[in-house]
């Protein structure tokens, strides 16, 4: 026993979190990209720490109408006499929450699309597909507007819309990647000793495919937030009063010529944001290759 | 009378990454005659790509690098020629044929399109009825039916694609191919075929070639001057004749030769050459080989060894140095039996 | 005679492509005898690797038997499967899409083990994980290493471990040294018939190395477009082939000695041509040098011309 801990200690297993996170910050931008991002993650879950909602966000102060940015308001009030900057930490929430939980849905049900598709191919793999690229052949956009138009406005239904367009992509993406893994000689080996799928799937097929799969889920949680922002803009995405940055927009684009700063600052959050998730996902599409070299 | 066409002198490669430096090529020095056949062997890493490349002025751009060392075609010296020299010289007077021929053919061209083009590229002179006949010509050469120009490459084997490219780099009658494994892709009886058809076609051109692999057996067969690089470096040169049938070696080449199982022979064990090819990131003082000599000795971890010169014969290795006052009896037969 | 340990019967294996049927397999009969390595030789497309996979039923068979111990394997249920699944391992070709990048050197070792539950007791597993890292000469030092870190020879050490973790008795051995150098070639080799000698290992050995199958091997199949074509003793092979394919094989072979130097003369015409829905005859009339009339009228069988050598030619 003693040397076999002798043996352990001294060769101690590198984890792949840990080479992964090394290969990562070695890219500046993308770390650039987390740190931004990870700003927004803590104002998002924060919010009620810094500002109060009610007071702050909601009720509106016709004496304090359009103030520009100062001390008080480091971004000024909207037409209603409400703290931008209060507003502007709870749109992060609203996007960003929105953004993740769409993603992780949409990863979850396209993830068992496409890794059926997949893994036994054949009719099912044909029936699957044939139906994503239905949906496929329709703009994401016009998807989500259809969906929400017919079920109605309202956070649950935007979740459900943002999904159903969400869904086809990761199913392909899914599916490519174990296509590609599923021909390779390891799952072969792992056959001739008796693993079962599930297994092969869980330890073999995953844990190979899932670098290409993250990186297209970080990639999308950006497209989704702009596209919330855009159907807030539209009208059909959350509604008034609730803060949000497409809506925030929507609302201060009859001021734009006077007061630039409502339409500008909403806007610059929602473009950070996407930047700093396409940032991190190109960086996140080299540190996860296992075979690029430390 | 022997002619020198390429020479290259002290050449030195490397491969600079933001994590490593790789030394591919060290201080090779090496001469090719007109209408010779030289054979590059060697291992995985040992740097006989990349000296191919460096004739061609290929090494990849952001990280190949040649830090040392020339090479002189003819009167030309490639290591400062301009990139457009090089590009009249690269298919007119130095062509490659590479490894994979399923990848060197552009799908979307015919075989005659893609041949056409070198001669586009270098021959301006040519009408488009003589380039048509040339293109006819070529193909008849390599042993395909001219008729076949007109098709993609998918529409042919892995054999006759080979013959493609090798039609494309005869295209402009070079004076020098570098021939990078021509023959590693393809099974047996058609790389017999196409060492066949080179070996004819060398002699009717009486073209030079370099001809890269790591295949004993084909050098034996096609080769008129064979060089043995280990870790960047030539460790060994000499005729066919020399490096096959002569006595003395580098321990190198005699783990290489014991290596290969003998067709006409029955042993049970092969004699390996135990451990691995240094790495090419840390150089190594004293002889490259050092570590995994089995008659290494004081000096050879210190001192790089210089090239005894016997006749055509050239071999860097301490063991012959200071003529017969070693025990160098090393020679192919005595390694073939049991340990 | 013992009962041999495996043996196919009659074994076949058609690929259905929008062509027509791919024979890949086609009739093969061949017996391995416990102890003994059997080449299988041949070029591209031949069959040969699925013939290996087919025995090892990670292909089912379109028809035929495989028996191992005289029982036909492809009559067994899952569970019989599992059973003697241990018994039946593979190493392949590539050392590099055959080892899992993301699992450790330890963690590849251990997982048929894992896998089949025949060792549970932690502590054990890892000793055997050592061991089995010795047996093959990999050193301690690269348990926690990943494949890709690791060089081609000391893959495909890895792969060698990982075969015999079950304690096998029969591997099939797909070109597991084409990927290598020749000096490691050389000391994957030895290893294998080191460890031939030591457990009394049955092995296939699958390549298109005419050198090193003779070198390994006490007995060849020649395979060519899914049929077996000449069965011998490596040394009757290699002394006296009989079939014209065996014989422009043995030609082209680029032997490294100069006095051995070939006339390049007796090289064969043309190239492979398809498995797929192949004519009846001999498949190699298309290229054969000594083709006849008779050779393309019917299925030639693969008969014994003297004590242990069978070839499938109109010419014997």
């Amino acid at each position: 026993m003693t040397e076999q801990q002798r043996k352990k200690t001294a060769y101690k297993k590198k984890s792949q979190l840990m080479s992964i996170w090394h290969r990562f910050k070695k890219n500046k931008l993308a770390l650039f990209g987390l740190v931004v991002f990870a700003i927004m993650l803590f104002i998002a879950i924060f919010a009620d720490f810094i500002v109060d909602y009610e007071r702050d966000a909601i009720s509106q102060h016709m004496t304090k109408r359009f103030m520009s940015p100062s001390a008080e308001h480091i971004f000024g009030t909207d037409g209603f006499g409400r703290d931008m900057f209060a507003r502007i930490i709870f749109g992060a929430r609203i996007s960003i929450f929105v953004g993740v939980v769409t993603i992780a849905l949409a990863l979850a049900v396209g993830a068992v699309i496409g890794a059926s598709a997949g893994y036994y191919g054949g009719y099912i793999d044909e029936t699957l597909m044939r139906i994503m690229d239905v949906f496929l052949a329709i703009p994401q956009m016009i998807l989500a507007i259809a969906i929400v138009a017919a079920l109605g406005t309202g956070m649950v239904n935007i979740l459900i819309a943002l999904t159903v367009a969400q869904v086809p992509k990761f199913a392909r993406i899914v599916r490519a990647s174990i296509l590609t893994v599923k021909t390779q000689d390891f799952i072969e080996a792992a056959k001739a000793c008796g693993t079962s799928d599930s297994r092969i799937i869980a330890r073999h097929i995953i844990p190979n495919a899932i670098g290409p799969i993250v990186v297209q889920a970080t990639l999308n949680v950006a497209t989704t937030i702009l596209v919330i922002a855009a159907l807030s803009f539209v009208g059909l995405g959350i509604q008034p009063p609730t803060p949000e940055w497409g809506s925030m927009m929507a609302d201060a684009k009859s001021q734009m010529r006077y007061h630039e700063y409502l339409i500008i600052i909403p806007g610059l959050f929602i473009a950070f944001t996407v930047m700093a998730l396409n940032l991190m996902g190109d960086g996140l599409r080299d540190a996860l290759d296992p075979r690029l070299k430390n | 009378m022997t002619e020198k066409l390429l020479e290259i002198k002290d050449l030195s490669v490397i491969y600079k990454t933001d994590e490593e430096t790789v030394y591919a090529v060290n201080d090779l020095n090496l001469t090719l005659n007109k209408g010779e056949t030289l054979g590059l062997v060697g291992e995985t890493g040992a740097g006989k790509t990349t000296t191919a490349l460096s004739i061609m002025r290929l090494l990849p751009d952001r990280t190949g690098r040649i830090t040392r060392g020339c090479i002189t075609l003819g009167d030309l010296d490639i290591t400062r020629a301009s990139e457009a020299d090089m590009r009249l010289i690269r298919g007119n007077g130095i062509s490659m044929v590479f490894q994979d021929p399923m990848t060197s053919l552009n799908p979307i061209l015919t075989v005659g399109e893609q041949i056409a083009e070198v001669l586009q590229l270098h021959r301006l002179d040519m009408s488009p009825e003589q380039k048509e006949k040339r293109v006819d010509e070529i193909l008849e050469m390599v042993g395909l039916p001219a008729d076949r120009k007109h098709e993609y490459p998918h529409q042919f084997s892995g054999g006759m694609k080979q013959r493609v490219v090798i039609a494309i780099a005869l295209a402009c009658e070079p004076q020098l191919i570098l021939a990078d494994e021509p023959t590693t892709a393809l099974d047996v009886t058609i790389q017999a075929q196409i060492l066949k058809l080179m070996k004819e076609l060398k002699q009717r051109l009486n073209t030079a070639m370099l001809f890269i692999t790591h295949d004993l057996g084909v050098v034996a067969q096609i080769c008129d001057r064979v060089a043995i690089m280990y870790a960047g470096e030539i460790i060994e040169i000499g005729t066919t004749d020399n490096i096959f049938e002569g006595k003395k070696h580098h321990p190198y080449t005699v783990g290489l030769f014991g290596s290969i199982p003998d067709m006409t022979k029955a042993t049970r064990r092969l004699n390996p050459i135990e451990g691995l090819m240094p790495d090419p990131t840390a150089p190594l003082g004293g002889c490259k080989f050092h570590p995994r000599c089995p008659q290494c000795m004081e000096i050879c971890k210190t001192a790089k060894p210089l090239n005894i010169i016997d006749g055509t014969h050239a071999i860097g290795c301490h063991l012959f140095a200071g003529g017969a006052g070693h025990d160098a009896r090393i020679n192919l037969e005595s390694t073939g039996g049991a340990e | 005679m013992s009962v041999p340990l495996i043996e196919t019967k009659g074994l076949k294996k058609y690929f259905k492509t929008p062509k027509g049927d791919l024979h890949a397999v086609d009739d093969v009969n061949l017996k391995i005898e416990k102890g003994k390595t059997l080449g299988v030789v041949g070029e591209s497309g031949c069959g040969k690797s699925t013939l290996g996979r087919t025995i090892l039923r990670l292909v089912e068979p379109t028809a035929g038997e495989v028996l191992y111990n005289g029982k036909n394997i492809l009559d067994y249920g899952k569970k019989q499967m599992l059973e003697v699944r241990k018994d039946l391992q593979i190493i392949f070709q590539d050392p590099y899409s055959s080892l899992n990048p993301r699992l450790t050197v330890s963690e590849i070792i251990a997982e048929p083990i894992k896998v089949c539950r025949t060792i549970t007791d932690k502590a054990a597993l890892d000793d055997k994980v050592y061991e089995l890292m010795e047996t093959v000469g990999l050193a301690e030092r690269l348990v926690n290493s990943y494949p890709h870190e690791l060089d081609g020879g000391r893959r495909q050490r890895i792969g060698v471990a990982r075969a015999l973790a079950l304690g096998p008795q029969f591997i099939v051995c797909d070109e597991p040294v084409s990927a290598l150098d020749v000096s490691i070639q050389a000391q994957i080799l030895n290893l294998m018939m080191d460890l031939q000698d030591d457990r009394g290992l049955t092995y296939m050995f699958i390549t298109h190395d005419l050198s090193v199958v003779k070198h390994i091997s006490q007995e060849i199949v020649v395979m060519y477009l899914g049929q077996c074509v000449e069965r011998a003793s490596s040394e009757e092979l290699f002394r006296k082939p009989l079939h014209p394919y065996t014989q422009a094989l043995l030609d082209a072979v680029p032997v490294p000695n100069l006095r051995h130097k070939q006339q390049l003369t007796g090289i064969i015409k043309g190239e492979i041509t398809s498995p797929i829905n192949p004519k009846p005859g001999c498949r190699f009339a298309a290229r054969c040098p000594k083709v006849t009339a008779s050779c393309t009228k019917e299925d030639i069988q693969l008969r014994e011309i003297a004590g242990g050598h069978y070839v499938a030619c109109a010419l014997y």
